[in-house]
């Protein structure tokens, strides 16, 4: 009889697809080359010189990370639907690589603005958001770690990421708005159009090293699952 | 009766039992109050003994020791039923499992409410805050502010209180969450108690409604998910 | 373990429990690993097996305190994951623990669980189950005060509010005196003139005098010969 509260994922182990080693050497080469646009070919800012060029990096990585969440989001959505362990999976991987990502949006921005304000830390909204987002989202693996049941696990790291990404825009939004009320440090200027180029690129960069590491995670996931799935049949008897 | 009714009298049923065992053990609330207390001591002395400058971080200083005070209570409110193995009792019941969070939500309320009481006068006395003529406006900062955090306080213990490392694991879920609450409740307080010249308060007020309302909803919509085993 | 042959639907509707290839895992460890099993209404079935062999699962996945991991089944024709809550309304567990608020005092506690029923909390019902079960002097007193012994009587009292269709009784036999075990078998005699089911998980089938139809056993979490 099949299962009731968990669809499994399969224990055979088949090998990994051949398109993600090709998505892999295109984000790779795609990535270099919009590193190299945003370097050499974009001009320096007339204030902050070349060190804008962090810009190539943190903001692609700040985008990118909100992208991750989304998958959290939707993943989530759709374990708790159909119960499907790939969802959690996808979900878990998205999640860890999001996490990443949005320490180094937060890293690059402090380091980005030292110099350039004098300070470590400026309390804009985006940046507070950042910082917020990535403390719910290390929680939402926290959770994930404390928890032994793979079903529960995925319950209720499924729900602790819905109310998360639920949460996001709500703190930006009032972060904001406290901002404007207090009046501080104004936000990093609004992007020039001479930078608009290497920005989109490295957007896109960074949305294929994503999607790579996605991908390469979750199998990393589904391998460790495969392995508990087989123990599993053999404990029931041969059959699943 | 109506399938409304009954599951608000199960509510009230669950209300009732959690309430009546905190009047008899005082346990949590008298250690809560105390907390509350010594923070805010604390507080006085790491930011003192400047008086303006103290009655300037007032609405945060207040807000903060009730958060940190508070989040003891959520836990503890699952801690009674997992002792003697009451939860699993609990949710045998037939009916809907809501009315048990409902139920919990509205002792917490209660409890945090009861705390504020005594805490906010405190406060008063301390950083020298002018009471009285806000205090309308006050009454519903206090109430959205208590009402978001015990709604979320309350849906996360029902986790953390069931896996290890649950001291620190509520916060470290919890805490992140309420910062709109946060934000939204400590710049209303202080607007309020400045006399709210720029009518501040009432759009904080609506950012702390909002949340409330997103947060009740999506709490009441996914407790099934976190209490089914 | 290979799953039996499907059941007739007329039998799922018939019978009191109709399980089928129910299997439960905790983190990585397997209870139950593959268990069928049907009862009929009016029988009273032991289930025997050492410690850690599942009994204790397989009473609370009736009881639908936990969700299987594989297999399903029905109790009185009610799907166990689907229509869960109709299954609870007919289903009553005594488990290991006995599930009581300590700060509250016996008649507190019924009332507590006979709101939770949605019916009006009747002072008169309260005192007769306890008086029922020998707690009659106790009314008032806090259950932080009571023995092991007194509180599983509680426990017990608790399920004559609502005598169940589907009884489950988890060792319901230890910690308990001469008196509380004829209460036991009295409830179990009851409920099965009623044409309740009863599934008693035990260590010691014989103290349920003359009252058991058939015995299963279970060995790590299959069923044993």
């Amino acid at each position: 009889m099949s299962a009731t509260v968990l669809r499994p994922i399969d224990s055979v182990l088949e090998p990994p697809a051949r398109w993600v080693g090709w998505l892999g050497w295109w984000a790779l080469l795609f990535f270099v080359g919009a590193q190299a646009v945003g370097v050499l070919i974009s001009p320096p800012d007339r204030d902050m010189g070349h060190l804008q060029k962090i810009m190539y990096v943190h903001v692609p990585a700040a985008w990118t990370s909100f992208i991750a969440f989304g998958v959290v989001l939707i993943a989530s959505i759709i374990y708790l639907w159909g119960r499907s362990e790939r969802a959690d999976l996808v979900a878990a991987s998205a999640a860890e690589i999001g996490t990443v990502l949005t320490g180094l949006t937060l890293a690059l921005g402090s380091i980005w603005g030292k110099p350039t304000w004098g300070v470590w830390w400026t309390w804009d909204p985006r940046l507070t958001s950042t910082a917020i987002t990535f403390v719910i989202f290390v929680g939402y693996l926290a959770l994930r770690s404390f928890v032994d049941d793979a079903e529960r696990r995925a319950r209720w790291s499924a729900v602790v990421g819905i109310f998360g990404a639920l949460n996001v825009p709500i703190v930006y939004m009032s972060v904001k708005w406290w901002r404007t009320i207090h009046q501080m440090q104004s936000s990093p200027s609004t992007v020039d159009p001479e930078y608009a180029l290497g920005l989109r690129l490295n957007a896109f960069a960074f949305l294929f090293v994503f999607l790579y590491l996605l991908a390469r995670r979750y199998r990393a996931a589904k391998l460790e699952r495969a392995v508990e799935v087989r123990q599993d049949a053999r404990a029931l008897g041969g059959e699943v | 009766m109506t399938t409304l009714r009954r599951e608000l009298a199960r509510a009230g049923a669950v209300a009732w039992k959690d309430l009546t065992t905190e009047r008899r053990t005082k346990a949590t609330f008298n250690s809560v109050v105390f907390l509350a207390a010594l923070t805010l001591l604390l507080f006085g002395f790491a930011l003192g003994p400047d008086a303006e400058a103290l009655r300037g971080a007032a609405a945060g200083v207040l807000w903060l020791t009730v958060l940190f005070s508070g989040v003891l209570a959520f836990n503890q409110s699952y801690q009674l039923e997992l002792e003697g193995g009451a939860f699993e009792t609990l949710l045998l019941y037939p009916g809907d499992r809501r009315a048990i969070f409902v139920g919990k939500l509205a002792a917490n309320l209660v409890f945090v409410l009861l705390v504020l009481l005594l805490i906010v006068p405190m406060a008063a006395i301390l950083f020298n805050l002018p009471l009285l003529r806000p205090f309308p406006g006050l009454a519903g900062v206090f109430a959205l502010g208590t009402f978001g955090f015990v709604t979320l306080g309350t849906f996360y213990a029902a986790m953390a209180s069931r896996v290890r490392a649950r001291e620190v694991l509520l916060p470290l879920l919890l805490f992140p969450m309420l910062v709109p609450l946060l934000v939204g409740a400590v710049a209303a307080t202080r607007a309020l108690l400045a006399g709210d010249v720029m009518g501040d308060a009432g759009s904080w007020m609506r950012l702390l409604g909002a949340y409330d309302l997103i947060f009740f909803v999506a709490s009441l919509l996914a407790f099934e998910y976190i209490v089914e085993d | 373990m290979s799953p039996a042959a499907g059941r007739s639907p007329a039998r799922a509707a018939t019978s009191a429990v109709a399980v089928e290839g129910i299997a439960r895992r905790f983190g990585r460890r397997w209870a139950l690993r593959g268990v069928s099993l049907d009862v009929a209404p009016g029988e009273v079935v032991a289930l025997v097996g050492r410690n850690g062999s599942g009994k204790t699962t397989l009473l609370r996945l009736l009881a639908t305190a936990l969700r299987p991991t594989l297999g399903g089944g029905t109790v009185f024709g009610l799907d166990l994951v689907r229509e869960a809550d109709a299954v609870r309304e007919r289903t009553g567990l005594l488990g290991h623990a006995p599930g009581l608020y300590q700060d509250l005092t016996a008649a507190e506690n019924l009332r507590f669980a006979l709101r939770m029923t949605g019916e009006r909390a009747d002072g008169a019902i309260i005192a007769r189950v306890l008086e029922a079960v020998g707690l009659g002097s106790e009314t008032a007193t806090r259950v932080r005060g009571f023995s092991s012994g007194m509180q599983r009587r509680l426990a017990l009292a608790r399920l004559f509010l609502r005598p169940p269709r589907l009884l489950l009784l988890d060792e319901p036999f230890a910690s308990f005196d001469a008196d509380g075990i004829e209460l036991v078998n009295g409830f179990i005699a009851e409920r099965r003139a009623a044409g309740a089911a009863v599934i008693v998980a035990t260590h010691d089938p014989e103290k349920a005098i003359g009252l058991i139809d058939r015995t299963v056993r279970l060995e790590h979490g299959r069923l044993g010969p």
